[in-house]
């Protein structure tokens, strides 16, 4: 079948077969391998992206699910002149992650939250990111990483 | 390890930021999961559903006329290669043969177009088992009428990583015994103050790296090329350089950025069977195992334990006496030396006049265990470490007060034959407690607790590595070590860039391709920064040294009369970058200079192990009476790193250590 969506912005087409997962869209169809791939049962949170807006598993998602809607990847994230999401530099200062096999998944899932709530709570946060596992770093940095970002960006809207 | 004293450094012992954080931020770092080859195929695994049972038949034709599969490979039709593998013992075969030897072992492997033509051909695969009495855990293992896993006689890997010999294979079902004797144990035991005794089990953990095992091979006339998502690449090399019967230089392992690993993706996983499959297939293949694969992939050791501790009536520990019985599951992987690590690491980092430690492992018809973070500590530190307590309870000492009277001291020959003790443990103590408030009162349903391990780390110190100070001196840094999420991309380079004097902008890391970096053991056993970074700085400095006699030579003078300063040399009133060195001496604003280095068993790392890594951590936790949920208040945890290279990595890795220990 043929699936018509918005992806990171600008509108794609994409033959794909009824049983594929958006996961396997994005990676294998559209080399969009930022988005990654680890339990395959909706509980690890790597392979999370934004369909109108809300953090969906693209692993288990059938790709048919998002036709006419909008998709952002991780790689939709930085800014047109190249500048990174404040939530991605948030990451990297606050040293939040080590792999990286998490992060893509780790950094939409927040931006879903910070997006429906700009000044989280640590509670809100920890409740919020309940659904993305990190294997090496722990949690400590990557809620100080999203409170940063918080606070970048109101900074931001201030300005 | 002792502090290297205090210098003016501009890179090193900074928090500079990681070098693959951009990569990892954007989507861009490349995981071999997301790497495709032209002309590529698919292959998936059938595994067994027996824990142990005969392989009568299989039947693979009607897989094999399925649209889009090329080919099938089981055990049967391997002519050609040397299937089985192992660094310690060779006792695993890529795909099982005549029989099996645990649920979920692999029996065959579809190639296929794609993935899921792969995966459905795997129903119309034939296989037809007796099933066996199997043996699942030790205790059944070590039984008189046991059924034997492994009926043949095995060739000892040659990489195996100790001293002693392999005992696998001699007609029971033992995989590796491991002995440590000294003082008098039963003598102390009789004059002791008081003594402490019980049994332990540690359970089968799976380490669960984010990314699950995956590997490409491409196998042709010119040799073996996998990419991989292995964490000893070198080692890897060595499996398939014997499977293929192939020059070392044939064999190449790739490794680009991994997805955790913690010791699961040590040594030799599922390569040999996917180079298999291109062989077979004479193309490309991808074999991405699932989470629930993995699992089936390895495991840790799973270990009984009986102990004792005696005290005399100073407070002195005065013996410790251990008995382990370790399950391997089906096949050897590094269980060997997980048994003699686990053995050593009884001891903990305190100077026990007499000891004694029995241990044995078992093969039996589970998923084969293997390392998995600080192997053989975890295993043996709970019993030794709850058994400090209840001694400190039992003679009435603050279970604190206890250890710091009876840890190693620097410098002290607490372990026969093996290095002087070179942590500072009571002052990681000290942290730990006032960290916690160790004297503070605490609320009802609370309470603390303090815990030490010192682990004999580093591995074999083999390691060499190369950097490239290019024309315009900037330098290209060739490391055999593996960028795991440790941070050895952003750590190595510091190194280099504080050694040549140059902006770590300018330093370049090239890491793992066996074809082109320099052999390094392994990457594991904190051994990284240790063994790699003193490969690093010597390198540096042997390009300084050829920078130098080449300076010489470009202002014709004596090389005595060059003088190195940051980024250059200056002789008299000429000062020369690296950049003006390099270009004047060739003539032409390119060319380069390579540094070596070559790290092996002697000088600093002479006696093993090559460091104690020696650590502390402190919990407070309250307990509600009600539900009995346990919440953990405070933790510290305390790393004896000596000089930390980038704190906030170093810090980070104690953080993780201790959040996956949790």
């Amino acid at each position: 079948m043929n699936i018509q969506f918005n992806l990171n912005g600008k509108p794609i087409a994409v033959e794909c077969e009824a049983q594929e997962t958006l996961a396997e869209v994005l990676r294998d169809r559209l080399n969009l391998t930022g988005t990654k791939v680890s339990c395959e049962v909706q509980v690890c949170g790597a392979c999370t992206v934004l369909v109108d807006g809300l953090p969906v598993s693209s692993c288990t998602q059938l790709a048919y699910e998002v036709r006419d809607k909008s998709v952002l990847t991780i790689e939709g994230l930085e800014r047109p002149d190249g500048a990174l999401h404040p939530l991605q530099q948030a990451f990297i200062d606050e040293f939040a992650f080590q792999c990286g096999f998490c992060t893509p998944g780790m950094i939409m899932a927040a931006k879903a939250l910070l997006d429906e709530n700009s000044r989280p709570s640590h509670d809100d946060i920890i409740h919020h990111m309940d659904g993305n596992i990190c294997r090496c770093t722990g949690y400590v940095s990557v809620i100080k990483a999203i409170q940063r970002a918080a606070n970048e960006m109101a900074k931001e809207k201030r300005s | 390890m002792s502090t290297e004293k205090q210098k003016d450094f501009q890179v090193v012992n900074r928090s500079v930021p990681r070098r693959d954080g951009r990569a990892k931020v954007t989507g861009r770092a490349t995981y071999v999961s997301d790497i495709k080859l032209i002309g590529m195929a698919y292959t998936k695994v059938l595994r067994s559903p027996y824990a142990h049972a005969k392989i009568l038949s299989i039947d693979t034709s009607r897989a094999e006329r399925r649209p889009g599969v090329y080919c099938v490979l089981t055990g049967n039709n391997l002519e050609g290669l040397n299937p089985y593998y192992g660094h310690a013992v060779k006792d695993h075969p890529l795909l099982a043969i005549d029989k099996v030897r645990y649920a979920g072992e692999p029996v065959a492997a579809v190639v296929a177009v794609d993935e899921r033509t792969a995966f459905e051909a795997l129903e119309f695969i034939d296989v037809n088992y007796q099933e066996l009495k199997a043996v699942l855990t030790p205790k059944e293992a070590m039984e008189k009428d046991a059924p034997l896993l492994h009926e043949k006689k095995f060739q000892a890997g040659a990489l195996r990583g100790f001293e002693g010999e392999v005992t696998a294979g001699q007609g029971s079902n033992v995989c590796q015994e491991h002995h440590l004797k000294w003082g008098d144990v039963e003598a102390a035991f009789k004059n002791a103050a008081a003594i402490v005794e019980g049994e332990y089990y540690f359970p089968m953990t799976y380490a669960y790296a984010m990314e699950a095992y995956v590997a490409i091979a491409d196998v042709d006339d010119h040799g073996v090329t996998i990419y991989s998502s292995a964490q000893h690449p070198f080692m890897v090399r060595h499996d398939l350089k014997s499977v293929f019967n192939l020059p070392v230089s044939a064999v190449r392992l790739i490794v680009p950025f991994v997805g955790g690993g913690y010791g699961s993706k040590s040594y030799t996983k599922i390569e040999p069977l996917v180079a298999a499959c291109s062989w077979k297939a004479k193309r490309p293949v991808k074999l991405q195992l699932t989470v629930e694969e993995a699992m089936l992939t390895t495991r840790s050791d799973d270990a009984f334990t009986w102990m004792r501790t005696a005290v005399d009536a100073d407070g002195k520990i005065i013996a410790r006496q251990a008995r382990i019985t370790m399950n391997t599951g089906a096949y050897a992987e590094n269980s060997p030396l997980v048994v003699e690590k686990s053995t050593n690491r009884c001891v903990g980092p305190y100077a026990i006049p007499n000891v004694q430690i029995d241990n044995i492992s078992f093969y039996t018809n589970t998923v084969p265990a293997s390392s998995y973070r600080g192997f053989g500590c975890a295993q043996v530190t709970l019993p030794g470490e709850s058994q400090i307590d209840e001694l400190a309870a039992k003679i009435g000492k603050d279970p604190y007060e206890f250890r710091l009277m009876n840890a190693a001291k620097p410098g002290e020959e607490f372990f026969p034959k093996m290095r002087p003790f070179d942590g500072t443990l009571k002052e990681d103590l000290e942290i730990a407690a006032k960290a916690l408030g160790w004297n503070e009162p605490l609320e009802k349903g609370s309470g603390r607790g303090v815990a030490c391990s010192g682990s004999d780390a580093g591995a074999y110190p083999l390691t060499s590595t190369a950097i490239r100070v290019h024309a315009d001196g900037s330098a290209s840094l060739m490391t055999g070590s593996t960028e795991l999420g440790q941070g050895s991309h952003t750590v190595l380079p510091q190194i280099a860039a504080e050694e040549l004097g140059i902006p770590i902008d300018s330093v370049r890391v090239v890491s793992s391709d066996t074809a082109i970096t320099p052999y390094d053991r392994s990457t594991g056993a904190s051994r990284t920064t240790t063994l790699m970074g003193r490969a690093v700085m010597e390198a540096s400095r042997e390009a300084i040294q050829q920078m130098v006699r080449m300076a010489a030579d470009v202002l014709k003078v004596k090389v005595e009369e060059i003088q190195v300063i940051r980024g250059g040399v200056r002789c008299g009133e000429a000062q020369l970058g690296w950049s003006e060195v390099i270009s004047k001496y060739y003539a032409l604003p390119d060319g380069e200079v390579i540094g070596r280095a070559y790290i092996r068993k002697d000088g600093d790392f002479a006696k093993l192990p090559v460091f104690w890594e020696v650590a502390c951590t402190g919990v407070e936790l309250s307990v509600d009476e009600e539900t009995g949920k346990i919440q953990m208040e405070k933790l510290a945890t305390v790393g004896d790193v000596g000089l930390a290279i980038n704190p906030a990595l170093a810090e980070g890795q104690d953080v993780g250590a201790a959040t996956m220990g949790m």
